[in-house]
């Protein structure tokens, strides 16, 4: 692990592929007795995925929680996009959630607001921007995660996947240049978790997003790594098997009791001697 | 039994260091920007004009049982003219801005806390702190808001149609002539006694929906949890109006007479 300042100067130059746009360093956090992550350091480059896998309750979550700074560590150090959030307060931390995306378990939709206004949430509430222009984006990426026809449903009108999809572009209407998933397909059949797990391969390749990707659904995960979105002669996306070049751009990572177990590519992962993770991968 | 007391006050002292933090955000975020007005107008339509049917009810039903009762006791001293007197100083003084108080808690307080109870269950007020929003500036200021703006407004309503009912009793029932009952309620009033019934709303409407707030944003535990911050919200709401009462008349009775 690199010394903080010299981390510091590296995420200051983010935009670069490859280099770090999340960091944690030695990173510890406890509820009261219950130690939840012990000692826990990774970065996650630009362009790159990191999928997180774990037992419930391994801190897979918590891990999402604290980058966004919904948390804090007791100890360690975490840098986003340069900037380190573990001691920031809640104000300042609203400057870095702006390049930041999280979907949520389950989608946290607003209830009480129809897609269109769940979608267009942060640019109608929180910036400047024309509501024509709003809408033109609300309609974009609605129409990006092939949603436009429900534009105007509210979230109880949706099923368990269109309203993943919805929470996806949720967090993409901004343009953030990290996203988080938080098992962004726990409780969907698979036909529909293809679909999710589609959209996150084309935000990957096609948008350029860093995503941090937290689940136990293994033939997500593995799906996620080894495919890749490519955008054909007629500007159309199709999802082909990843290169050798892309399949070196997703890591995994495992936790277990508040320590990373793993931390390496798909070939790695599947080639580990490791009985706790070939138990996992059973 | 001390080691269960020590841990049940240190619980209590950290409700309150927190009830405090967040009365200090609202404060913050009442003197600084962004500020959503359009969600408070909607919590003034939700909590003033939603409150209007069971505020008009109480106030106009316990102004008439007022006047039966007191006009019962008023007899025994052949005083029943002076009813008007009675009502309007209890109507505007103490049963006006309390029972409005504790109605609006029963039918605000409870909302709020389990609207904001199943947003913090479904990882709702997360979800706004993710997208750049302050949950206290965006859900709790603007509810803050309506009820320090509202409650008063209400009160006033429910001393008026209070009053009113217990003309009504006082004509019809006691046979007192209406003109002897309004001169009673105008004699009886004072300017200290309106300032009274006009200051005291303000706080309770504050406590009100602040601890229904506080109760529904630290919501956990499901939808079981969301039915427990319901009950807490409207248990702590009503015990706060009836304390804040006793402390808040005690304070301007000093002050005010």
């Amino acid at each position: 692990m690199a010394t903080s300042s010299s981390l510091e100067a590296r995420l200051s130059r983010v935009k670069t592929l490859g280099e770090p746009i999340i960091a944690f360093e030695h990173v510890f956090l406890a509820f009261g007795d219950n130690v939840i992550l012990k000692d826990i350091s990774f970065e996650l480059r630009t362009g790159f995925t990191k999928i997180f896998l774990g037992a419930s309750g391994a801190g897979k979550s918590t891990v999402l929680k604290l980058i966004l700074g919904l948390l804090k560590p007791q100890a360690g150090k975490i840098w986003v996009n340069g900037v380190r959030v573990d001691t920031l307060s809640e104000s300042d931390m609203m400057k870095v959630r702006d390049d930041l995306g999280m979907v949520f378990q389950e989608g946290a939709l607003f209830d009480s607001l129809s897609v269109r206004e769940n979608v267009g949430y942060k640019l109608y509430e929180e910036s400047d921007m024309p509501l024509d222009d709003v809408h033109r984006r609300v309609e974009e990426v609605l129409g990006w995660v092939e949603l436009e026809e429900h534009i105007d449903k509210m979230p109880s009108q949706l099923s368990g996947g269109q309203r993943r999809r919805v929470a996806i572009a949720r967090a993409m209407t901004f343009q953030p240049r990290i996203l988080l998933y938080d098992e962004p397909t726990t409780g969907l059949d698979p036909i529909t978790s293809i679909t999710i797990d589609e959209e996150i391969v084309k935000l990957r390749d096609i948008e350029g997003v860093s995503s941090l990707m937290v689940t136990h659904q293994l033939r997500d995960a593995f799906w996620v790594a080894e495919k890749m979105a490519v955008r054909g002669p007629d500007g159309k996306v199709e999802i082909v098997p990843a290169s050798p070049e892309k399949l070196e751009q997703t890591e995994f990572v495992m936790l277990r009791e508040g320590l990373i177990a793993f931390e390496g590519t798909v070939r790695e992962l599947r080639a580990t001697d490791d009985p706790y993770l070939k138990l996992f991968l059973s | 039994m001390s080691s269960f007391l020590i841990a049940w006050s240190k619980k209590a002292v950290l409700e309150v260091q927190e009830y405090v933090k967040l009365c200090v955000a609202l404060a913050k975020a009442a003197t600084s920007r962004p500020f959503y007005y359009r969600d408070v107008v909607e919590q003034l339509d939700a909590i003033g004009v939603g409150s209007l049917t069971v505020v008009l009810l109480t106030g106009g039903f316990t102004g008439a049982v007022l006047a039966l009762q007191s006009g019962m006791t008023l007899d025994q001293f052949g005083a029943r003219s002076v009813v008007g007197r009675l009502i309007s100083a209890s109507m505007i003084k103490e049963l006006g801005p309390v029972l409005t108080a504790l109605m609006v808690t029963g039918r605000v307080g409870s909302g709020i806390a389990a609207e904001l109870g199943s947003m913090a269950v479904t990882d709702q007020l997360n979800a706004l702190r993710a997208l750049g929003t302050d949950p206290v500036r965006k859900l709790a200021l603007p509810r803050v808001i309506a009820g320090v703006v509202m409650v008063p407004i209400l009160t006033v309503i429910s001393d008026f149609v209070g009053i009113v009912g217990a003309w009504i009793v006082t004509v019809t029932q006691l046979r007192v002539a209406s003109s002897v009952y309004w001169n009673s309620v105008v004699d009886a009033l004072y300017p200290e006694d309106i300032w009274m019934g006009l200051i005291k709303p303000v706080f309770l409407g504050f406590a009100l929906v602040s601890i229904a707030c506080f109760v529904g944003m630290r919501t956990t535990g499901g939808t079981q949890g969301v039915g427990k911050s319901t009950t807490a919200a409207v248990v702590a709401g009503s015990v706060a109006v009836l304390v804040l009462d006793f402390i808040i008349t005690k304070l301007l009775i000093s002050l005010l007479y």
